[in-house]
């Protein structure tokens, strides 16, 4: 009787602890479908301010308190950046990415993942970061050999106002 | 709802808890010492992950080469240690579900209970914090699928100015200040975890902090076994060039997040958000409604302290006397920790049935079933009993014997004192006793099974007089589901009882010897010599 208890007590932890060990790295999870790459549109931009600074008159610099006169005012505000990604000649991310903080003057960002079959892609993105209504600001277009599993990042430099495909 | 899921699950656990008992016996039963394996594998994740450290190495391109070398060439110690970290990390995981889901199958979770309820949810969210930032280090394949899932979930809440995920997609954007960073916080996470379990048992007297030594031992030997037989190893350097494909994921740890595909990262915390939500209400939903809390009555009070050595909940303090009589101390009930289980009146030494005062009093009562009523319960269940083999049940209300008819039913049996016993029999209202409590690894009230135990074999204060025959009281353990093993043994002994002649119970005798019969379905105790 001992031995048996003894024997289902084993048997017990032991499919506990196997059950756990199997379940702690199977089943194997698979993101996105064999033979697929991913193209990530994902920047970090401030677009232009809402307006221009502008020079403030006498009388506004009196009406402030004396510690706060200014010259001029700048508006912190930033306008959205509008982005458009094609991929294959086909429009598949289009948006008007508005600024982020609490007032509205931070930058843009977008972090967007699109699967696609591995092989030859068309990839052009464009932007638009002033106060133009139409046109586009910033273009790039490519076309690129995408490798099963791969991520090509659409990213964008501030600094050198350029698009950069890595 | 909430109620039918409770039964359902409480169900599922009564069915499954009987074979475990059997198995293991009760000290030994695992889903008795759910809370106590939990925090026996925290510190046997501690012990490992202060070995493991030693030689991980928090550069960006070391920290992978680190864990390669603690997995491969040092595997025989520093790679078990890794093993074990991570096993017992899962089971730890395993430990708090299942816990959690007991508590709430047996309604362990509202009135007073809720602290302990509420104070278990930052317990799970630092538990996956924990094992999450832990993943992170290892900088294999599977690191960056949580580096990366993790920050995309993050970036989804209105914190962070530029998305942290941006971090992971790209080579060069990552420092080893990063990983440093991360080691902070798998180590701070995890001590705050603890801060939070001792928080946790704070409203719970003789909380099980450690399992008993032989099923500890089990545990770790199970957990080092499992270590050697399949060892936990890396998958492969991260590329971030590339999608981390085919992980082997902990679907322990990281089951919510394949669901960021479907549900979208938002859909994950509006889940997360209803989860925490949830739990935080449960025990309102609908608040327990319980009886009274139990009282002081001072005039019978000698502040003796039995009461709060045997109350489950610390809801009673010895303060200094705010009357006149004669004693140092009294004691004092804190009336929002208090369950009314009655097993302070149990352990009252005032608390004799045979006392001939008109109006029955005892040092602490409950108000809504004082032991005037129960002495006169008594008397009325006795007086329905009759021809040979009378005997008397004293039932839980959660136990398997909470609907036999006839019964005397009690909060916990606990809340019967020893001498209610010798009353019953020495007052020849019965030839035997049946108490008919809780499972013994499931008692709904903590320790009214244990003190019950203790009590009668006269090894805990108040002791059952040494005059009462022992093998005229027999104790049942049985869960709610196990009616018909409850009725079959009260039948049984009823036939035993009915054999024995009538006896007239003499004081004083010399102390007992007890004997008990583990892993028999019914544990009678009984004495060597009649009495």
């Amino acid at each position: 009787m001992t031995y048996l208890r003894i024997a289902g007590q084993f048997l017990v932890i032991a499919a506990l602890f196997a059950a756990v060990a199997v379940f702690s790295n199977w089943p194997i999870y698979r993101q996105i479908p064999r033979g697929s790459a991913i193209v990530m549109l994902s920047f970090v931009h401030g677009a232009d301010r809402k307006a221009e600074c502008r020079r403030l008159t006498q009388e506004e610099i009196q009406k402030l308190p004396p510690n706060m006169r200014r010259v001029q005012e700048c508006p912190r505000g930033r306008r959205p950046v509008y982005v458009e990604l094609d991929l294959g000649g086909k429009t598949v991310f289009q948006a008007s990415l508005p600024p982020t903080g609490i007032a509205g003057d931070g930058p843009s960002k977008v972090y967007e993942r699109f699967v696609v079959p591995a092989g030859n892609h068309d990839i052009a993105v464009r932007m638009r970061d002033t106060s133009r209504t139409d046109g586009f600001d910033h273009e790039r277009k490519a076309v690129v050999r995408l490798a099963a599993d791969q991520m090509f990042v659409v990213d964008f430099r501030t600094e050198s106002g350029e698009f950069v495909f890595r | 709802m909430v109620g039918a899921v409770r039964n359902v699950l409480r169900y599922g656990f009564e069915f499954i808890e009987r074979p475990f008992e059997r198995l293991f016996g009760p000290a030994l039963n695992p889903l008795s010492q759910l809370g106590a394996l939990g925090f026996f594998f925290f510190w046997v994740v501690a012990v490992s992950g202060i070995y493991l450290f030693i030689f991980f190495d928090t550069g960006i391109e070391r920290a992978y080469e680190s864990v390669e070398y603690i997995s491969r060439d040092q595997w025989f110690h520093a790679g078990v240690m890794r093993s074990l970290h991570r096993y017992a990390s899962d089971l730890m995981v395993v430990m708090v579900t299942v816990h959690l889901l007991r508590q709430f199958a047996y309604d362990q979770y509202r009135g007073v209970r809720w602290y302990s309820w509420f104070t278990g949810l930052p317990i799970i969210w630092l538990l996956y914090g924990s094992g999450i930032t832990g993943y992170w280090l290892v900088w294999d394949r599977l690191a960056q699928y949580v580096a990366i899932t993790t920050s995309e979930l993050l970036d989804r809440l209105p914190i962070f100015g530029e998305p942290i995920a941006r971090n992971f997609i790209s080579t060069g954007t990552l420092s080893s200040r990063f990983f440093t960073l991360m080691v902070f916080m798998h180590i701070a996470v995890p001590l705050f975890l603890l801060f939070l379990m001792w928080v946790h048992i704070l409203r719970i007297s003789r909380p099980k902090v450690n399992p008993p030594r032989a099923l500890a031992l089990m545990m770790l030997f199970a957990l080092i076994g499992v270590s050697v037989w399949k060892p936990a190893l890396s998958q492969g350097h991260v590329d971030l060039a590339k999608a981390p494909m085919d992980v082997g994921l902990d679907w322990l740890y990281l089951p919510l997040y394949p669901l960021t595909e479907t549900w979208g990262r938002g859909g994950i915390w509006a889940f997360l958000g209803a989860f925490s939500l949830m739990i935080g209400l449960m025990p309102w939903l609908p608040p327990l409604r319980r009886a009274r809390p139990a009282q002081v009555d001072l005039d019978h009070c000698n502040g003796c302290a039995r009461c709060a050595e045997d109350c489950p909940y610390e809801a009673i303090r010895i303060v200094g006397r705010t009357d006149n009589l004669p004693f140092p101390t009294q004691a004092q009930v804190n009336p929002a920790l208090c369950v009314s289980c009655g097993i302070c009146v149990g352990a009252c030494p005032s608390s004799t049935p045979f006392r001939r005062s008109e109006d029955l009093k005892t040092g602490i009562d409950l108000p809504d079933y004082d032991l005037k009523t129960l002495r006169e319960r008594t008397i009325e269940a006795a007086k329905a009993l009759s021809g040979p083999g009378r005997v008397l049940v004293f039932a839980c209300d959660y136990g398997g014997g909470r609907r036999l008819d006839g019964a005397v039913r009690l909060p916990c049996v606990a809340m019967a004192p020893p001498s209610l016993f010798d009353f019953v029999l020495s007052r020849d209202l019965a030839d035997g006793i049946v108490i008919a409590g809780c499972a013994e690894s499931a008692c709904y009230n903590r320790l009214g099974v244990e003190w019950t135990k203790q009590r009668i074999a006269a090894t805990r204060d108040p002791y059952l007089r040494a005059r009462v025959p022992r093998e005229r009281i027999a104790t049942i353990w049985a869960s709610a589901l196990e009616t018909r093993r409850v009725a079959a043994e009260i039948a049984s002994f009823t036939k035993e009882m009915a054999k024995r002649p009538r006896e007239k119970l003499r004081s004083p005798q010399a102390s007992p010897a007890v004997t008990t019969q583990p892993g028999s379905d019914r544990t009678l105790t009984k004495v060597g010599s009649t009495v």
